[in-house]
């Protein structure tokens, strides 16, 4: 168990970069709590594994250095850095027993037999493996699989953080929520550092205390789900997260009112003096959650539309054109849509700004 | 629904037919057709049921060629099987180091097999050749014309440095296929080189070296080209194998049904063996059923 500091690391795979571009991880400077669940979520290709191999060892750093609770361990291999990795497919060793998969990391170690034996019991029983022990790994399901993985992780008491990278992947739809409770039960129980890698935002706001968003090699934002969510400090954030993504619309401001194209919408009086002196590359966003949908005008209300609905059985995503501009709203399934057009309401505490990419905060102004 | 009338698709079917008869199946049965006759001439040829299977099983030369087949095709994958996975994993993994060794391991298999024996002949000669004439400079006397153990190794060593490679790059092949995951998995697990190599590299093998044990098998036990140009199957019969006892019955005393039925078993034992090898490398590892 242990706090990952990873102090200005950057990571190209070509021997002599020349400019950002060539990073496949760009500066990166943080901290990570001893005993936090923390997902590392972004899409493919943008450094998220390469980060992860770095922390396991498996790859050096081209710049920085990484710290286990402040000891450096930059130059340590793998093995000498008491982490444990979960990979994408089950990694096993197929000719032996559930058992001794377990005993392995520990056999190699030196235990003895007797020690590692208590151990990977223990071990088994938070994993309700304890009845497959003796069956051959090869035979059994990728789930239990990926636990036997888990397990040669969880059987070194000194390990100091436990990584995964995508290990849901080959798992069935409906064996992925059980294996995730398992994984969150297991962190409670054990307070291991867990870093998690994917690309599955379901995923990586249901599992971790703190999501990490990666975009193209760099860190866009660290925060609570909740934090994600409501206030996306980066356009990508508010692409990625959240089902589906966050509106934008080019709008320019004057007084208290957001003009789009000729149509306006009245903001708050602190939103709009963030934006007002601001002529280009200014946008409004808006979750498609908060956005309503009207049959009739009401106060505030903008007319548009409706260019489609699907019914996603449990709630409705609503398509409306507005000024040129489509929009998406997310509704309960009981709502009624008026099939041409509509009115909608832009509540104004969640009305977003965002200049050149990036969220216009009210704190930044204070 | 109705039976379809128009039957025309089973026409797509002739070439393959039509190939199959050809690569196999009309020579095979003109082989048990030969096995089960004695043929004096053209047109000329009496039906003699299994007499000359009986005769066949019961010759003692036959079962010395046998005997000489099983235990150089054994001794000859007790070797070449080891020694190929060795140089797979000692093989540089990538760039252009990687493509020169590929190329350069699998020369010997390139040339044709005669000249293999020929140039094991000229190699191996006391007089002239490299390896012969540098063995006798050493003091050893060496003459594999002469002695039936240095013919032997001379044979062991020219069917090892032929055929070495091709287990050689079958596992290599295997190798290369093994997910790079399983040897991070195996440094944070803290596994030395040899556990690594026995319980991920050798086991992610399994495949391939199934394949190579029984085509090295196959290949070994139908050795005929590179012995009978070394030594002729001598000195004496010492290096007689079943392929060159049987080209002696069928082209030197022109005795087909013999060499038919003698043909056939040969088949048969091959086959045997084949099955054999199969299972057991199929059920490897799996021995201990799950309760």
């Amino acid at each position: 168990m242990a706090r990952i500091t990873l102090d200005k690391v950057a990571h190209s795979y070509i021997a002599k970069p020349s400019d950002e571009t060539d990073y496949a991880l760009r500066l990166i400077d943080n901290i990570w709590d001893d005993g936090g669940a923390y997902a590392l979520l972004g899409p493919s290709g943008c450094g998220k594994t390469t980060l992860l191999n770095i922390i396991s060892g498996l790859l050096a750093p081209s710049e920085g250095r990484v710290l286990f609770d402040g000891k450096d361990v930059t130059d340590l291999p793998p093995e000498k850095r008491n982490i444990a990795q979960v990979f994408q497919f089950p990694v096993l060793y197929d000719t032996m027993t559930v058992f001794d998969n377990l005993a392995f990391p520990l056999k190699n170690r030196g235990f003895t037999k007797q020690d590692a034996k208590t151990r990977v019991l223990e071990v088994a029983d938070i994993l309700d493996l304890t009845d497959s022990l003796n069956k051959k790994a090869a035979g059994l399901s990728a789930d239990a699989k990926q636990k036997i993985s888990l397990g040669r992780g969880l059987v070194r008491r000194d390990v100091a953080a436990i990584l995964f990278d995508e290990p849901l992947t080959v798992i069935d739809p409906h064996l992925k929520w059980q294996l995730r409770c398992k994984l969150k039960a297991v962190h409670e129980q054990l307070k291991l550092t867990l870093l998690y890698v994917t690309h599955d935002q379901v995923e990586a706001l249901t599992f971790a205390n703190k999501v990490i968003v990666m975009y193209e090699g760099a860190i866009v934002q660290i925060g609570t789900p909740q934090e994600l969510f409501e206030n996306p400090i980066h356009k990508f954030v508010g692409y990625f997260i959240g089902s589906p993504g966050m509106n934008f619309m080019p709008c320019k401001i004057d007084g208290n009112r957001a003009f789009i194209n000729g149509s306006s919408i009245p903001i708050d009086d602190r939103v709009a003096e963030l934006g007002e002196n601001l002529t280009d590359n200014l946008e409004i966003g808006i979750r498609p959650l908060y956005l309503e949908v009207h049959a009739t005008e009401v106060e505030n209300s903008v007319p548009v539309t409706v260019k489609s609905i699907e019914d996603q059985g449990s709630y409705k995503i609503v398509t409306v054109r507005l000024s040129g501009n489509l929009l998406r709203a997310r509704l309960d399934e009981k709502s009624v849509v008026p099939p041409e057009k509509a009115w909608i309401r832009f509540p104004k505490d969640w009305i977003r700004l965002y200049h050149k990419d990036k969220l216009l905060t009210l704190q930044s102004n204070d | 629904m109705d039976k379809w009338k128009d039957n025309k698709a089973w026409f797509l079917v002739i070439p393959v037919f039509i190939l199959v008869a050809f690569s196999a199946i009309i020579p095979l049965m003109t082989v048990v057709n030969y096995s089960v006759q004695d043929i004096f001439g053209p047109g000329n040829r009496l039906f003699v049921g299994t007499e000359w299977f009986k005769e066949t099983l019961s010759d003692t030369r036959l079962h010395d060629a046998l005997g000489r087949q099983l235990l150089f095709s054994g001794l000859v994958l007790l070797i070449e099987m080891p020694l190929g996975i060795l140089i797979a994993l000692m093989m540089p993994k990538k760039g252009w180091a990687s493509s020169l060794s590929l190329v350069l391991i699998a020369l010997p298999l390139l040339i044709p097999w005669n000249v293999i024996g020929t140039i094991w002949i000229i190699f191996t000669r006391p007089d002239i050749g490299l390896l012969g004439a540098a063995i006798n400079g050493m003091g050893v006397a060496f003459d594999h014309t002469n002695s039936a153990g240095q013919a032997w190794i001379t044979l062991m060593l020219m069917e090892v440095w032929h055929w070495t490679p091709l287990v050689a790059l079958l596992a290599f092949a295997g190798l290369r296929a093994i997910p790079e995951a399983y040897f991070q998995a195996a440094k944070i697990d803290g596994a030395s080189t040899w556990a690594t190599f026995w319980y991920i590299q050798l086991p992610k093998m399994r495949g391939v070296l199934t394949i190579a044990l029984l085509l090295r098998f196959m290949d070994s036990f139908l050795i005929y080209a590179e012995p009978f140009v070394l030594t002729g199957g001598g000195p004496g019969n010492t290096t007689t194998f079943l392929s060159i006892y049987l080209v002696k019955i069928a082209v030197g005393q022109f005795d087909l049904g013999p060499a038919a039925a003698f043909s056939l078993i040969y088949f048969l034992i091959i086959l045997l063996f084949c099955w054999l090898f199969y299972q057991v490398l199929l059920n490897v590892g799996k021995g201990e059923k799950t309760s």
